[in-house]
């Protein structure tokens, strides 16, 4: 055994169990007192199945703009060094740092019917704000700087050699492009798309100012859970957050399972 | 969740704030968005009175939040001396949950335990052109309407109250025709933000929408800001909102406040308080500070939550899943 072990695994169990568990057995301990059937009324009401919908659509949508997008970025980043660019590089982490608030806030003032970029969409017919489209925008922006950073050095490190021996082969680009690099940089995207959808799956402060909360329409779960909180009603609150919170985890388990698998098959070729 | 579990770490730290500063005289004053400027003056105005008779400084501590959430807070452990809240129902839910407020609390103080009262107003934009003069007016196709969603804004509920007061009292207690009304109104809702102080920033800043539905403090404080750009329309039937204030009664046992927080709880019936209520836009309960404060309040035909037999028979019966705002935003 290697020394330490005990300690250190005790340590990581104790963290891991204050941090994650007790809040997860704090919100089951909240479902206390709820029924069954009051259980399935509340987080499969008529209003919780569209926000659900709403939710997970708009998250799986805004983490795959990110990842084309963070792609593209992450590229531009690491092949095209220049002192200009390490300004860019640095905006990439703004949305790690701005508030929620202010995101939502500042893409609902550019985006709204008389803002400088809603006004021009509105002249041609396009509404983003207090639309799901907005939701979209919104959660694009918080979760692109997750698919960057995670692209972004496995791009860098990619080893040259494959890619020029392929072509010395009389490889095209394109299939380079599928047969070597996509291959390599895959698990990376997949991390990139698993972590933008993570945090946009729960994502509430920016969304909130721009997503208008049309009942039916364009209510996320997140407001949902603070609709039944309004109401008192705290076992409905975490029955909504328990549903979210188990399809996030299935989603997050089957992308790690992919990328496993990914991985596994990298190793056997 | 994550919203709870924040509120439920602020909660600790106030609370471990709160503790530490235990021996000095210090009142933490929870209270909801739209009495932020409102408290700030009347805390300075109440610490000299205090100063002036007991000899003793205090310290006042204000949070501000939705009044649903600023209830939760202090039912989950954030140690108020004193709730200054937007409507009864989130004092009951702390009494009721918590029972660190006395039952009977909204009988503890003059007017339903409400020093200063306000109504539901239009606010449009200066000149009308929509030619908005009642309820009915924002029913018609074509009106974008603003104002904030009830199932997840506390105040936003005097609202829904005030539309359909007007339906009932137009249509001979027609509640078909009460429901249809407020049925079309949010119907032409472009934008139901999650607050009242977010639909006042939707409404001016972003110029969203040609009428906000909004409280009349708020709508005073932005027509004395913006006097060219909005004007506010009086709808000749409305809600008397009550916004309540209590003691806490748990924490000021425990802080042994309860002296204090009585008597800053009383002092906002003073001319003194009234005015500076006044002053920011709340219907005074003392007419006769009317004249001198600065502001006027047109008359309309006011109705109150007894009519609907108080917050928590109205709530159940409007704003519960399923309740009349879920059937008539849902009838096509």
């Amino acid at each position: 055994m290697i020394p330490g072990r005990g300690l250190a695994l005790g340590i990581t169990m104790m963290i891991v169990a204050i941090v994650v568990v007790v809040p997860l057995g704090a919100l089951v301990l909240t479902l206390n007192g709820i029924t069954p059937a009051g259980f399935l009324a509340t987080a499969f009401s008529h209003s919780a199945l569209a926000a659900y919908r709403l939710s997970f659509g708009a998250a799986i949508l805004a983490s795959l703009i990110d990842v084309v997008a963070g792609a593209a970025i992450a590229v531009v980043l690491v092949r095209y060094p220049s002192p200009g660019m390490r300004i860019l590089d640095a905006l990439v982490d703004v949305p790690f740092a701005l508030p929620p608030a202010v995101t939502g806030i500042t893409l609902a003032t550019l985006y709204g019917p008389h803002g400088w970029i809603g006004a021009w969409l509105a002249q041609h017919g396009i509404a983003v704000a207090y639309t799901p489209a907005g939701i979209v925008l919104a959660l694009a922006f918080v979760g692109m700087p997750f698919v960057v950073r995670t692209v972004q050095p496995v791009i860098a490190a990619l080893p040259r050699e494959y890619a020029q021996a392929a072509a010395s082969l009389g490889a095209t680009p394109f299939t380079i492009l599928r047969r070597i690099t996509l291959p390599l940089v895959a698990p990376a995207f997949l991390t990139g798309f698993a972590l933008a959808l993570a945090r946009t799956l729960g994502e509430y402060g920016s969304v909130i100012f721009i997503a208008g909360n049309m009942p039916g329409k364009t209510e996320i779960v997140p407001l949902i859970i603070v609709t039944r909180l309004e109401q008192y009603d705290f076992s409905g609150a975490a029955a909504v957050a328990l549903v979210s919170l188990v399809v996030s985890f299935l989603m997050l388990l089957t992308i790690n399972a992919l990328q496993r698998r990914m991985l596994a098959a990298r190793t056997a070729a | 969740m994550l919203r709870a579990l924040r509120s439920l770490i602020a909660a600790a730290f106030v609370g471990a704030i709160t503790l530490h500063c235990a021996s000095a005289a210090t009142l933490l004053n929870v209270s909801y968005d739209p009495t932020r400027e409102f408290y700030a003056e009347y805390n300075l105005a109440f610490a000299a009175y205090w100063k002036k008779k007991t000899g003793e400084d205090v310290t006042i501590e204000q949070s501000h939040g939705s009044s649903g959430g600023q209830s939760r807070a202090v039912i989950e452990g954030l140690e108020a001396d004193v709730v200054t809240l937007a409507l009864a129902y989130d004092i009951d839910a702390i009494a009721t949950k918590s029972k660190s407020i006395a039952p009977d609390w909204a009988k503890r103080l003059p007017d339903n335990s409400s020093p200063y009262t306000s109504s539901i107003v239009f606010l449009v934009r200066a000149g009308n052109p929509k030619h908005i003069h009642d309820w009915p007016d924002i029913a018609k196709p074509g009106v974008a309407i603003v104002t904030p969603n009830p199932k997840t804004s506390g105040a936003a509920r005097w609202n829904v109250l005030a539309a359909y007061s007007y339906g009932l009292k137009r249509n001979n207690n027609d509640e078909a025709k009460a429901r249809a009304l407020v049925g079309a109104i949010y119907k032409n809702a472009v934008v139901l933000d999650s607050a009242s102080r977010a639909s006042t920033v939707t409404f001016t800043e972003r110029g969203i929408g040609d009428v906000l539905v909004s409280w009349e403090n708020e709508a005073i404080l932005v027509v004395k800001q913006h006097p060219k750009d909005y004007q506010i329309v009086v709808p000749s039937v409305s809600i008397l909102a009550e916004p309540p204030v209590a003691w806490v009664d748990a924490n000021v046992t425990k802080h042994h406040t309860e002296a204090l927080a009585k008597a800053y709880l009383e002092f906002l019936y003073t001319p003194q308080a009234q005015r500076l209520a006044c002053k920011w836009g709340y219907r005074p309960r003392l007419t006769s500070v009317l004249g001198t404060c600065g502001t006027s309040f047109p008359r309309s035909d006011l109705t109150t939550i007894a009519n609907f037999g108080g917050w928590n028979a109205a709530a159940q019966r409007f704003f519960a899943d399923g309740g009349i705002f879920d059937q008539v935003y849902s009838a096509k």
